[in-house]
């Protein structure tokens, strides 16, 4: 094929290591009620072929972590004030903005919640699918419209080549995130951070995406971070969990252990809140309380309020990030009482 | 208790009471029209096209289905806010459709609404007190005036919100919170019936659970009745006594949760349910997933015969020329077991591997 190699970056030879590696990243957003700690050293690792998904409620910085990942941070106000975004072996931070770009869409890739305000309403479909190749690959638009046909017809959207002239407001919901993610594909990228992908369509619908993604993902062996506050979703598709909770990761585990055996009381109160079958008249269990305010996170562990385990410690010293074994880590003071505790309860 | 030999519906609770609400052949068809000095109908969104259902006093009944199935239409219709195009509510036998003036006004007292979003149900511009007493003021006679505030900060107290609060705004709650400012007002003229439009849909997982509760309670301390209406399962499961899957404005099975979610005989339930994602990853292998093809079909232009033929993998000729009633199927009949309850399908059967199990 005729692409023009030299508008893609390369990527940095074998590199070692994760695919990506974030590290220690602070986001704040300076406002005018003041600062709002969003993200505050978050800490997680994703490989080529491998699936994390990122947990976690609403406004605990789970998106803010992906828009600084991709490098679309609303800034101002949204600043990095710290920490490294190492991908293939580079920390994107440090790269200028026109290399920045290069990498953006050509490497990594995002698919965002709402397919209807994140598609152009007023180019065609086949139009902005195409926009992919020209720009990025230097594609003649009759190439460019050829390619586009390809995809529409790799993520299943049946007519392709009729449907190809529509707007996004003429595809059903499943339809235009289907497109998203065929735009996400176009260059086929290393990584795909896909933010709550499936949470505005319907379960059958939510079905046939996530297994369209799954399967792309295999085929392509790329890396793919999916954002989440969906606990079924997370055991259908992920290799592994990182968990948010004000800003921060609390806990990353392999999925299998993390739903066996949660190693930190937030983790463990999110589990314990789905309704179980055998629960049925029973009260559900409810962590207490509410997530706190990021213009006042509480001082020590920022669960420390709703959290049944909390200690006087957990006031004063903010947890670091324990090492629960080679695989698993936890921001609990108390996480191998967390742990014992799960284990007997499971 | 009833006789062996009259045996109940399956569908129906094991009291033999009365229902409290009584919905038959309900229809609501919203005009489609073309034009825009002249408008002409050029046809009709057949958001709820022959609905029934009873609910029984004291009891939720869960409705399910997915978006565009025409559940808050179900609702609204319930609620009087909207007009039926054809079809009866009966509320304790009075058909409240064709009422009007002060007969339509004591039943309302007894029907409340939660809405889904607790974001912009409420009027940002009235406190907590304003808005949990308004009821009082369509119904002076529930709570004289200068018994209001008291009645307002005792509703607080119920659902779980500090009583001081009553002078704050909207804004300055959670969404949980405002969620149980919306249950507070649905509760402020002791109603009977509370219809909850997806009520905790828009909270997160901990605070759902915390609603959830509370909505329980509630239940138990005034035996309401509730229609529930969420498309998330395992909450409707968890509150339902019986439980309603709509397709395409219909509901085409129904029964009690058990033999909802561990018995289903109507293939877009089984569909359903196979696709709900379970919150265990070592289920993952082991499940049998129902991928169904395509996009629900526009409620303009509904498919002939069964409305589900479209998608339905084991559709016939016969289900595009006739159109299953919601009756318990003729297999089932007698047969006492789980599966026997409504289900719209020509060939209802049990799967082999129920998706719930
Ligand atoms: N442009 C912005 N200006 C100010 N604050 C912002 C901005 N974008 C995000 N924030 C704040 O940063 C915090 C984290 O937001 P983020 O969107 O990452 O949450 P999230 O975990 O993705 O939540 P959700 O599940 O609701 O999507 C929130 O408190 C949010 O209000
Ligand atoms: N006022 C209206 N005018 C025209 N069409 C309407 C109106 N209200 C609802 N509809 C249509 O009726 C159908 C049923 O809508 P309804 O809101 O009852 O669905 P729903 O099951 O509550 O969906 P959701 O899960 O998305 O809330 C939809 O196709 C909708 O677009
Ligand atoms: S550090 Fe303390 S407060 Fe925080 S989660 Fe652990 S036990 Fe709870
Ligand atoms: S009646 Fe036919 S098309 Fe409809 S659900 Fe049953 S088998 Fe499927
Ligand atoms: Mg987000
Ligand atoms: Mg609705």
């Amino acid at each position: 094929m005729a692409t023009s190699a030299e508008l893609t970056p390369e990527p940095v030879g074998e590199a070692e290591g994760p695919l990506l590696d974030v590290r220690n990243l602070h986001v704040e957003f300076r406002t005018r009620d003041g600062v709002a700690k969003a993200v505050n050293g978050v800490n997680y690792s994703v490989d080529a072929g491998e699936t994390l998904a990122v947990l976690g409620e609403s406004g605990s910085g789970k998106s803010v972590t992906a828009q600084a990942i991709m490098g679309i941070l609303d800034s101002p106000p949204g600043f990095i004030t710290e920490g490294e975004v190492v991908f293939q072996g580079r920390n994107l931070l440090t790269l200028g903005a026109e290399e920045r770009r290069k990498v953006r869409g050509a490497r990594m890739a995002m698919i965002f919640q709402d397919a209807l305000s994140s598609l152009n309403p007023v180019l065609n479909v086949g139009e902005q699918l195409g926009e992919m190749f020209t720009v990025h690959r230097g594609m003649s638009r009759k190439a460019a419209r050829a390619k586009a046909i390809e995809l529409m017809e790799r993520v299943r959207i049946p007519a392709a080549r009729e449907r190809i002239r529509q707007y996004p407001h003429q595809f059903s919901g499943g339809m235009r995130q289907r497109v998203m993610i065929a735009m996400a594909m176009a260059l086929e990228p290393e990584l795909i951070i896909a933010d709550e992908p499936t949470t505005a369509l319907d379960v059958t619908v939510q079905a046939q995406v996530m297994e369209l993604l799954a399967e792309l993902q295999r085929e392509y062996n790329m890396g793919l971070i999916l954002i989440t506050h969906d606990l079924g979703v997370v055991a259908d598709v992920a290799d592994k969990i990182a968990v948010m909770y004000a800003g921060r990761i609390v806990e990353t585990s392999p999925v299998h252990d993390i739903y066996a055996a949660p190693a930190h009381p937030y983790t463990r109160g999110l589990l314990d809140s789905i309704p179980r079958v055998d629960q049925k008249g029973q009260e559900l269990y409810a962590i207490k309380g509410l997530p706190p305010n990021l213009l006042h996170i509480p001082p020590g562990c920022a669960f420390n309020p709703r959290c049944p385990l909390a200690q006087a410690v957990c006031r004063t010293d903010e947890p670091p990030l324990y090492r629960v074994s080679d695989t698993r880590a936890s921001a609990c003071h108390f996480w191998k009482e967390t742990l014992g505790e799960s284990a007997d309860n499971a | 208790m009833s006789q062996p030999t009259t045996r109940e519906p399956a569908a129906a609770p094991a009291t033999t009471r009365e229902p409290i609400l009584e919905v038959r052949g309900l229809v609501k068809h919203f005009p489609l029209t073309q034009g825009i000095l002249f408008k002409k109908q050029i046809g009709a969104v057949k958001a709820v096209d022959g609905v029934d259902f009873d609910l029984y006093p004291g009891e939720t009944l869960g409705i399910v289905g997915e978006s565009g199935c025409g559940k808050s239409t179900v609702a609204k219709l319930v609620m009087n806010l909207e007009e039926p195009t054809a079809g009866t509510i009966k509320y304790k036998g009075q058909d409240i459709t064709k009422l009007s003036g002060r007969a339509l006004k004591a039943v309302r007292r007894n029907i409340q609404m939660v809405f889904q979003d607790p974001y912009t149900s409420l009027n940002p511009r009235m406190t907590v007190g304003d808005i949990i007493g308004e009821p009082f003021d369509i119904h002076p006679d529930v709570a004289p005036k200068g018994d209001r505030r008291r009645r307002v900060q005792e509703l607080l107290d119920v659902v779980g919100l500090n009583p001081e609060y009553i002078n704050r705004y909207p804004h300055q709650f959670s969404g949980g919170q405002r969620q149980r400012i919306g249950i507070a007002r649905g509760l402020a003229l002791r109603p009977e019936i509370i219809v909850a439009d997806e009520p905790v849909s828009a909270l997160d997982v901990s605070v759902q659970a915390q609603v959830v509760n509370l909505m329980e309670r509630l239940q138990d301390e005034f035996q309401l009745s509730y229609m529930f209406i969420a498309h998330d399962l395992s909450i409707v499961r968890h509150i339902s006594d019986r439980v309603g899957v709509m397709y395409l404005g219909r509901i085409v099975e129904i029964g009690a949760d058990a033999a909802i979610y561990e018995h289903p005989t109507h293939p877009y339930t089984q569909a359903l349910l196979s696709a709900v994602p379970v919150p265990n990853p070592e289920a993952r292998e082991e499940r049998e997933r129902i991928i169904l093809a395509g996009d629900v079909p526009s409620p303009a232009n509904p498919p002939s015969g069964c409305r589900f033929r479209t998608r339905c993998w084991k559709a016939q000729e016969r289900c595009a020329v006739e159109e299953p009633l919601l009756a318990v199927p003729e297999v089932f009949r007698g047969t006492g077991g789980p599966a026997e309850h409504e289900s719209a399908c020509h060939f209802a059967e049990e799967m082999e591997n129920p998706p719930g199990e």
